[in-house]
C-alpha cells in the first residue's frame, strides 16, 4: 500500500507554508489582530446545510469560528483574524474534505462592499507571493444579475417551475431535487449553471443575496429585500462567503429557531444554538462585515491543482 | 432490493434507472457553502449505450442494478445466439445479436471476452481489444504502390471486412484494434 504518502507534493507543501507567512505579513500590516477560539465547543451550528461532527461527552467540533469570533467583537476586542481547521461531515468530494483550512477575519466599521475590497487585495497580495499573480482585476456582480446573465432568470420573481424549466433549457436533469423549497431549486441552479459560469478568468464577486439566503447577514429593505451577503468565485469554484453582519439578537434567535424547526421537520440532527452569541449580541456588536475564506480551495487554483487533496498534507481518505 | 447512496457511487456502480440498467462513470459532489449538497452522475445506459448527466439531492439513493461483467471464453454460433464458457464453473450462457452487436465480427472461437451480465442475462459482449484473424479474400497488391500508403479491402476469417495496405496478401496473419475496426500489422507466421 502507499496511502501513507501524502496526497499533496512537497512543492506544494512549501507554496502552502508561503501562504501563511504572506497571510500573517498582510494582517500585520494593517494592525489586524490574530486569535484563536475554541474547536470544540457547547453549541453547534443550526444552519440547514451545514453538518457538525459530535464528540463522545456531547460537544461539538466546530463548522467555523464564527460564534466565537463575534463575541470577541461584542467585548470589544476591534478587527481580528485567524486561521484554523474546520470540521464539517458528509462533505467530501473534489473540492471538499471533511476538514479544511478557514481563514476568518472581522472588520468593524466595514460594510460587505467595503470587506469585498479588502479580500480582492488579499487573494491579490496572497496570488503575488506565491509568484502566480492575478490575469486580470477581481471581477463584482450582484446575485440577480448573474442568474439573468447566465440562466436568464429572475431570482427574486422566478416560481419553481420556472426555475426547473430555466435548468431543463441549460441542459441540467435535477428530477424534483428540491421539491416545494424554492431556495433549495436555487441552490441546484447555482450549483449547475450559474456558479460554474462565475470568475472564469479573474476571481469575481457574488452579492446581495435572496433575503431567504441571508444566513447571519443583515437584510436591507429594498424592494425585493435583499440580504448584504457575499461570495466569491473563481474558475466557477466558490471562495469566500461574508455578511454584512447582523447584529440584531432577537433576529438572530429567531432564524436559530426557524432553522432548528426545519431540521425538526427534516427529520436532521438538532444541536443547540450558541445562547451565548445571542448574549454576546445582547450586549452589543459593533457595525462590522465579516468573510470567511477556503485556504485550500485558494492554494489549489493560485497553484492551478485540479483537486484539493492535491493541496492537503493527506486528504481524509489518508488521515 | 438493494440501494445505493449517492455518496456510496463510484465509477462503475451499476445503477437501475426507469428500469434500465447504467454503469456510473462519474460522480461530481457539489455543495454552496451555505446550501443543498447534490451529487451530479455522469451515467452510461447499458442497453443503449447512451450517456446522460442526473443531478440527486445528496444522501438519495437509487435501486442497484444486478449487473457483473464476467471473462468467458467463446465456444460456437449457431446462426442465431452465441455460446460462451465461464472458464472456472464451466456453465455456459447464450447471447443473441443484440449483445453480440459490433463484437461478433471479431470472434472465431476459444478467444476470452469480457460479458456484462444483468440478472445474469447478457448484456453486451466485448471483443479482446485487439485480434489476429488471417485475410482469407483481398486484391493481390499493385507491385511498386507499397510506398504510398495506399489501402484495399480485405476479407478475414471471421467474416469482417478492415482496410489494410496493398502489401497484404490472402493467407497472411494480421493484427486489428476491435474498437476501431482499424488494421495495425502483420502478425507473423
Amino acid at each position: 500500500m502507499t496511502d501513507w504518502q501524502p496526497s499533496a507534493d512537497l512543492p506544494t507543501l512549501r507554496a502552502r507554508a508561503a501562504l501563511l507567512s504572506a497571510l500573517r505579513a498582510f494582517f500585520n500590516s494593517r494592525g489586524v489582530l490574530e486569535v484563536e477560539t475554541p474547536l470544540l465547543s457547547a453549541h453547534a451550528t443550526v444552519d440547514r446545510h451545514i453538518e457538525s461532527f459530535r464528540t463522545e461527552d456531547g460537544r461539538w467540533l466546530h463548522t467555523s469560528p464564527e460564534f466565537a469570533m463575534k463575541r470577541l467583537l461584542c467585548a470589544g476586542s476591534g478587527p481580528i483574524w485567524q486561521v484554523c481547521r474546520v470540521f464539517r461531515r458528509e462533505e467530501s468530494g473534489r473540492h471538499h474534505n471533511p476538514e479544511f483550512t478557514m481563514l476568518e477575519w472581522y472588520r468593524p466599521g466595514f460594510d460587505h462592499h467595503a470587506l469585498m475590497l479588502e479580500v480582492a487585495e488579499l487573494v491579490t497580495a496572497l496570488a503575488a507571493a506565491l509568484g502566480r499573480p492575478l490575469g486580470g482585476s477581481v471581477g463584482k456582480l450582484s446575485y440577480r444579475e448573474a442568474f439573468r446573465r447566465h440562466l436568464d432568470l429572475d431570482p427574486f420573481t422566478a416560481d419553481i417551475a420556472a426555475i426547473r424549466a430555466a435548468l431543463e433549457r441549460a441542459g441540467h436533469d435535477a428530477g424534483d431535487l428540491g421539491g416545494q423549497d424554492r431556495d433549495i431549486w436555487l441552490d441546484v441552479a447555482m450549483s449547475l449553471a450559474v456558479g460554474p459560469r462565475l470568475g472564469l478568468d479573474a476571481p469575481c464577486f457574488l452579492y446581495d443575496f435572496p433575503a431567504s439566503q441571508a444566513a447571519l447577514s443583515r437584510i436591507r429593505r429594498d424592494d425585493p429585500p435583499v440580504a448584504e451577503r457575499f461570495e466569491l468565485f473563481w474558475r466557477g469554484t466558490e471562495l469566500a462567503n461574508g455578511f454584512h453582519e447582523l447584529g440584531n439578537a432577537a433576529e438572530q434567535r429567531q432564524r436559530f429557531e426557524a432553522d432548528q424547526d426545519w431540521r425538526q421537520q427534516q427529520g436532521r440532527e438538532l444541536p443547540p444554538y450558541d445562547r451565548r452569541l445571542i448574549d454576546a449580541l445582547d450586549a452589543g456588536l459593533p457595525d462590522c462585515a465579516g468573510v470567511a475564506l477556503g485556504l485550500d480551495r485558494l492554494l489549489m487554483l493560485v497553484l492551478g491543482k485540479g483537486s484539493l487533496a492535491e493541496v492537503l498534507a493527506f486528504d481524509s481518505g489518508r488521515a | 432490493m438493494a440501494t445505493v447512496s449517492t455518496n456510496e457511487m463510484k465509477s462503475g456502480t451499476k445503477l437501475l434507472i426507469d428500469g434500465d440498467p447504467y454503469s456510473v462513470i462519474d460522480n461530481e459532489y457539489r455543495k454552496p457553502g451555505k446550501g443543498q449538497a447534490t451529487n451530479t452522475l455522469k451515467i452510461r445506459n447499458l442497453k443503449t449505450g447512451r450517456v446522460l448527466e442526473k443531478t440527486l439531492k445528496s444522501g438519495d439513493t437509487i435501486e442497484s442494478a444486478d449487473v457483473e461483467d464476467k471473462d468467458m471464453q467463446y465456444l460456437y454460433n449457431d446462426g442465431e445466439f452465441w455460446t460462451f464458457m465461464d472458464p472456472k464453473s464451466f456453465e455456459q450462457i447464450q447471447a443473441g445479436k443484440a449483445a453480440m452487436a459490433e463484437s461478433a465480427q471479431w470472434l472465431k472461437g476459444e478467444e476470452t471476452v469480457r460479458i456484462t451480465l444483468w440478472n445474469e442475462v447478457p448484456l453486451l459482449v466485448y471483443a479482446p481489444n485487439t485480434v489476429e484473424l488471417t485475410v482469407t479474400e483481398t486484391d493481390p497488391g499493385l507491385r511498386g504502390d507499397t510506398a504510398t500508403g495506399g489501402t484495399k479491402p480485405a476479407k478475414l476469417e471471421t467474416g469482417a471486412i478492415v482496410k489494410v495496405p496493398l502489401f497484404i496478401t490472402e493467407g497472411e496473419k494480421i493484427k486489428v484494434d476491435t474498437r476501431t475496426g482499424e488494421y495495425l500489422n502483420r502478425a507473423g507466421k
